[in-house]
C-alpha cells in the first residue's frame, strides 16, 4: 500500500472509539479461540502432534535448499512450470508475464496471503488485469477497497449491516437486508458468473510436498477448486517455507491446521494438485521476499515454521482489541509482528511493541513458534538499530535507569504513589496513554519492599 | 545469477545446522467403532450417511430420494440408467447445469468425515464443486480412523485428488455458518455393503 503508515497505537485508538464494537470484536474472536480449545482437547495426542510438527518444520528449515530442489524436480516431472522470484516485484512480474502471454486480462483468485504481501492485486490492476477475489470474506473487503484484517477470517472486523449495505450497492441485494444466508447466496450467484467466465485462476499453497512435487490448497468454500479446475491457466504462489518433506507428513499438518484455525477437524476441501488436467497449464511461483534473510536470523528463523492458522491472532488480547488493520501488514497479530520487521524494520518498528508478552500466542501455536520471545527480542534489535521513535527510546532509557538503581527505584515508587493519591488528575488525564480506555488503579499505601522490611521479623 | 541460484545460495548460507526428522509421526485413534464415529462427525457437518446392502438397493434408494430432479449425473456404473446428464462433455463449463452428482469415491476418514476422491474416479475435476448437490458412494469397509491412516492408504496420489468433508460452507459474515458457499449445497454419503 502506498498509503502512509499509521502506527499501531494510533490506529488502535481509532478502533477503540466505539466501546460496544470493540467488545463485539473481542468476543467474536474469543469464541473462535474457544472452538479451537474444545477441538484440540478431543485429541489426546495434541501436544505430541504440535511437537512433531515443530520438529518436521525444523528439519525443513535446516534442509531447505535440498527440499526445494527435490520439489522443483518432481513438480517439473509432473508437468508444472516452476518459477523463482527473489522479491515481491519479481513475483508480480512473473504472474503478469504468464497472463500477458496467454492474452488474459481477467483472473479469479482464491486466498493467498503471499499475494497480499506482494501487493499483487494493485500491481496487476495498474497493468490492466482485473483480479476478482473469490473467498467470500476477501470479496467483501475487496469491494470495500481494503485489505483483509485477519488471515483466516478476512472480514472479521465487519458487522452484517456493513456487508448488507455493501452488497446492496455492488450486488443489488435488497436495501437493509442483513441475513447471512441471503447475502451469501447473492455472493454465490455473483461469483459463479466470474468462475464460469475467467480463463485464469490463481491460488495460494498451504503445503508443498517435496517427495511428490504436489501442493495442497485448503478452503471451506470450494473457491480454489472452482477457479483452478475451470481455468485454462492455474497459477499457484508460495513462500518457499511452505515445503514439507513427505506426503505422509500431511497427516500431522492437516490434523493441526483447521483445528487450530476454527476448531473444525479439517477444512471442507483439502485439494492435492500434482499434474495439470489435460489441456491445462499449471504454474508454480516460489517466492523468497526476505525469507532467506529471516532464515539467517537465529533468533527469528522459527517464524518461518508458520502454517497460517491464525490461532495466535484469535487468542491475542491486543489483536482482539485493536483489529487487524492496525498492524498495517498483510499478516497481522503476533505472528505478523515477528514477520513484518524482517520486511522493513523502520516501517514496522511499532509492531513488536503491540503485545503484552503474555505468551498466549506461543501456547496455542500448532508448530510451537516461540512468538512472544521473538516479540521481546525484536524490541531489542529495533531499539539498538535506531528504528524506534525517540519518545519511546527515551521512555525505555528512563525506565532502564530507574530499574537499574534500587534506591532511585524506591524513591520513584514512593513519589508515584503519593502523586496518585494526592494529585490524581496528574495521571488521570488524556496526556497519560495508560489512562486511555481504562481507569488507573488505586495506589497502594506502601510498596511490597516497605511491607517486607517492616514485617520480616 | 538467476533468482533461483540466488535464493538457493542464500538459503544454503543461512540455514541452521542440520536436525533430523522425527522418526515417529503417526498416531493411532482407538475408536470403538469407526463407522459410528464417521457418521457422528458427518452429522455435525450437515451430511447424511446412508448404509445400503447392495448396488441394487443403492439404485432404489437414489431413485426415491431424487425423484423429480432433472440434470442428474453419476460416475457409478450401477446408476447409469438413473442419470439424465451425460458427462461426455469436452468443456467442463458445461457441467454447470448439474443439479445432483453421485460420484464413486475411494474411502472415508472417521476423525473428520472427509472422503478421498481423485482423478482415478473422475474425468472432470470440477464436478464435485460445480454440482449444486453432491453424493459419494464408497464401500462400507473403506473407512479409516484418522489422517495418518489415510496417508498410509494413499501411497501415491494420482494427478489430482481431494479430501472433501461435508458441503461447501462459509462463516465470513459475522461468524454465522452458511452452507453452500461456492461448492455443493448438500452432501450425502452412501456406504455400500460388499
Amino acid at each position: 500500500m502506498s498509503k502512509a503508515v499509521i502506527e499501531h497505537a494510533e490506529a488502535s485508538e481509532t478502533f477503540n472509539k466505539d466501546e460496544s464494537y470493540v467488545d463485539w470484536h473481542d468476543e467474536t474472536l474469543w469464541f473462535v479461540r474457544k472452538k479451537r480449545d474444545i477441538s484440540s482437547k478431543l485429541l489426546p495426542e495434541w501436544e505430541e502432534l504440535r511437537e512433531t510438527a515443530s520438529q518436521i518444520k525444523h528439519y525443513v528449515l535446516s534442509h531447505m535448499d535440498d527440499l526445494l530442489e527435490t520439489f522443483e524436480k518432481n513438480a517439473k516431472a509432473n508437468g508444472v512450470h516452476v518459477h523463482w522470484a527473489a522479491d515481491a516485484k519479481e513475483h508480480n512480474e512473473i504472474v503478469l508475464a504468464i497472463l500477458k502471454q496467454r492474452k488474459v486480462d481477467k483472473m479469479v483468485k482464491s486466498k493467498s496471503m503471499l499475494t497480499e504481501e506482494c501487493h499483487m492485486n494493485e500491481f496487476l490492476s495498474q497493468n490492466g488485469i482485473e483480479v476478482i477475489d473469490t473467498d467470500l470474506g476477501e470479496r467483501i473487503v475487496q469491494l470495500r477497497q481494503e485489505p483483509p484484517s485477519h488471515i483466516v477470517l478476512p472480514a472479521i472486523h465487519l458487522k452484517k449491516k456493513d456487508i448488507g449495505d455493501l452488497f446492496h450497492e455492488h450486488l443489488g441485494t435488497d436495501a437493509g437486508a442483513t441475513d447471512p444466508q441471503y447475502l451469501t447466496e447473492a455472493a454465490r450467484q455473483h461469483l459463479r458468473d466470474k468462475f464460469l467466465t475467467r480463463r485464469a485462476a490463481l491460488t495460494g499453497v498451504n503445503f508443498a510436498v517435496a517427495e511428490t512435487g504436489a501442493f495442497v490448497v485448503c478452503t471451506n468454500e470450494g473457491n480454489a477448486d472452482m477457479g483452478a479446475h475451470l481455468a485454462d491457466v492455474h497459477i499457484a504462489c508460495m513462500g518457499f517455507e511452505k515445503i514439507i518433506p513427505l506426503q505422509a507428513h500431511l497427516g500431522v499438518f492437516l490434523r493441526l491446521l483447521a483445528r487450530s484455525a476454527t476448531g473444525q477437524p479439517i477444512t471442507t476441501y483439502s485439494s492435492h494438485f500434482k499434474t495439470p488436467r489435460q489441456g491445462q497449464e499449471m504454474h508454480l511461483v516460489i517466492v523468497d521476499n526476505g525469507r532467506s534473510t529471516q532464515l539467517g536470523r537465529a533468533d527469528f528463523r522459527n517464524s518461518l515454521k508458520c502454517i497460517r492458522c491464525g490461532a495466535c491472532m484469535n487468542t491475542c488480547p491486543v489483536y482482539r482489541r485493536s483489529g487487524g488493520h492496525s498492524y498495517h501488514n498483510a499478516v497481522a497479530g503476533p505472528i505478523g509482528s515477528i514477520l513484518a520487521p524482517n520486511l522493513d524494520m523502520t516501517k514496522n518498528a511499532d509492531l513488536p511493541f503491540a503485545s503484552t508478552l503474555c505468551g498466549s500466542c506461543s501456547n496455542v501455536c500448532p508448530v510451537k513458534i516461540d512468538i512472544h520471545d521473538q516479540l521481546y527480542k525484536w524490541r531489542q534489535v529495533l531499539v539498538q538499530g535506531g528504528h524506534v521513535p525517540q519518545a519511546k527510546e527515551i521512555g525505555i532509557k528512563a525506565m532502564s535507569m530507574v530499574l537499574s538503581q534500587p534506591r532511585f527505584y524506591q524513591w520513584s515508587g514512593r513519589l508515584g504513589r503519593s502523586v496518585m493519591r494526592t494529585l490524581p488528575f496528574m495521571v488521570n488525564n488524556s496526556l497519560n496513554p495508560w489512562y486511555k480506555q481504562r481507569e488507573m488503579p488505586e495506589p497502594p499505601k506502601e510498596s511490597f519492599r516497605d511491607w517486607y522490611v517492616r514485617n520480616r521479623k | 545469477m538467476s533468482s533461483r541460484e540466488k535464493i538457493l545460495q542464500q538459503v544454503k548460507l543461512n540455514k541452521p545446522s542440520e536436525t533430523a526428522l522425527p522418526l515417529h509421526y503417526t498416531f493411532e485413534s482407538g475408536y470403538e467403532n469407526t463407522e459410528v464415529k464417521f457418521k457422528e462427525i458427518l452429522q455435525a457437518i450437515y451430511t447424511e450417511v446412508i448404509v445400503v446392502g447392495s448396488l441394487d438397493e443403492l439404485k432404489e434408494k437414489v431413485e426415491e430420494m431424487y425423484a423429480g430432479v432433472v440434470n442428474k449425473a453419476t460416475t457409478v456404473e450401477a446408476l447409469s440408467s438413473w442419470a439424465d446428464f451425460s458427462l461426455q462433455v469436452q468443456d467442463p463449463h458445461e457441467l454447470e447445469m448439474i443439479e445432483i452428482a453421485i460420484l464413486q469415491a475411494e474411502f472415508g476418514v472417521a476423525e473428520n468425515g472427509a472422503v478421498w476422491i481423485s482423478d482415478r474416479h473422475l474425468q472432470h475435476r470440477v464436478l464435485p464443486f460445480i454440482t449444486q448437490n453432491l453424493a459419494f458412494v464408497i464401500p462400507r469397509n473403506a473407512l479409516v480412523n484418522n489422517m495418518h491412516d489415510a496417508y498410509k492408504r494413499l501411497l501415491d496420489t494420482t494427478g489430482w485428488g481431494c479430501f472433501i468433508a461435508g458441503p461447501s460452507k462459509t462463516a465470513d459474515i459475522e461468524q454465522s455458518l452458511v452452507i453452500g458457499a461456492h461448492g455443493a449445497r448438500s452432501m450425502v454419503i452412501f456406504l455400500v455393503e460388499n
